[in-house]
């Protein structure tokens, strides 16, 4: 199954980015394709390069940048969320893009299942 | 908005889209942002359906007054929906009822159906978009 993934909350702050990048990776190891992650509201916060949590944490960052460089997930950041919360092409780390909001529209269209991780 | 969309949604595609709006208008950034979905999905050309329960019917109440609060007052744009030919607006009767408003306390046009019958609604979707 093709799955479009939302989500719409920062990581650390919320579990939401926790549990999306392990609905995405169970999927992927089962077999079913991931057309597209879209990082929206505080969602956008997990597209930072400038994250460095302690290291005895896990690290979401690095976690999402992962799974984009092994299974070429397409990552992408909502442009006006970013804009308002400080996410511009200069803060993103490897494995993320900016583009618009028909980004997840279309990966409604395209995905056999549009799942949401947030409250 | 993007300018690769244009072409990606000539599929011809046309799914049955929700955005369902749970929260009040102010407080927290969701209902505006979910309003910017909604605008977006207007350029696809699919079928647009949106719901409003619980404190998310504060959304389209009438006489919103945010100048004490320093927030923008958005409301305005819920009646420009029509314009983009998004006129499919359910409310939740039960949170109306919950929160002492009539459909006459509403600044836009919409059909209020029982809990039940939001329920059923939202099992036809293809795609349920929530915040």
């Amino acid at each position: 199954m093709k799955f479009g993934i939302l989500v719409n909350e920062g990581p650390y702050n919320h579990q939401a980015s926790d549990s999306a990048y392990r609905f995405a990776k169970a999927a992927l190891d089962k077999g079913h394709e991931i057309y597209r992650v879209f990082f929206y509201y505080d969602g956008v916060l997990n597209a930072t390069k400038h994250s460095e949590p302690p290291s005895d944490d896990r690290n979401v960052i690095k976690n999402w940048q992962k799974l984009a460089e092994d299974h070429k997930v397409d990552l992408v950041v909502c442009v006006a969320a970013g804009l308002r919360r400080g996410i511009v092409e200069d803060s993103l780390a490897p494995g993320f893009r900016i583009s618009g909001l028909g980004q997840l529209i279309e990966a409604g269209i395209q995905a056999d299942r549009m799942v949401t991780f947030g409250d | 908005m993007g300018e690769d969309m244009e072409e990606e949604y000539e599929g011809g595609v046309v799914k049955k889209f929700m955005f369902v709006n749970r929260k009040a208008p102010y407080g927290t950034i969701y209902a505006l942002e979910v309003l910017e979905m909604v605008l977006i999905s207007a350029a696809f050309d699919q079928d647009v359906h949106i719901a409003f329960l619980d404190d998310g019917i504060y959304q389209i109440k009438k006489g919103q007054d945010t100048k004490e609060l320093g927030m923008k007052n958005f409301s305005p744009t819920y009646r420009a929906l029509e314009g983009y030919d998004i006129e499919k607006l359910f409310v939740e009767r039960e949170s109306l009822e919950e929160r002492g408003l009539t459909e006459d306390d509403l600044l836009v046009p919409v059909e209020v159906i029982s809990r039940a019958e939001m329920g059923e609604l939202m099992a036809g979707m293809d795609v349920v978009l929530t915040a």
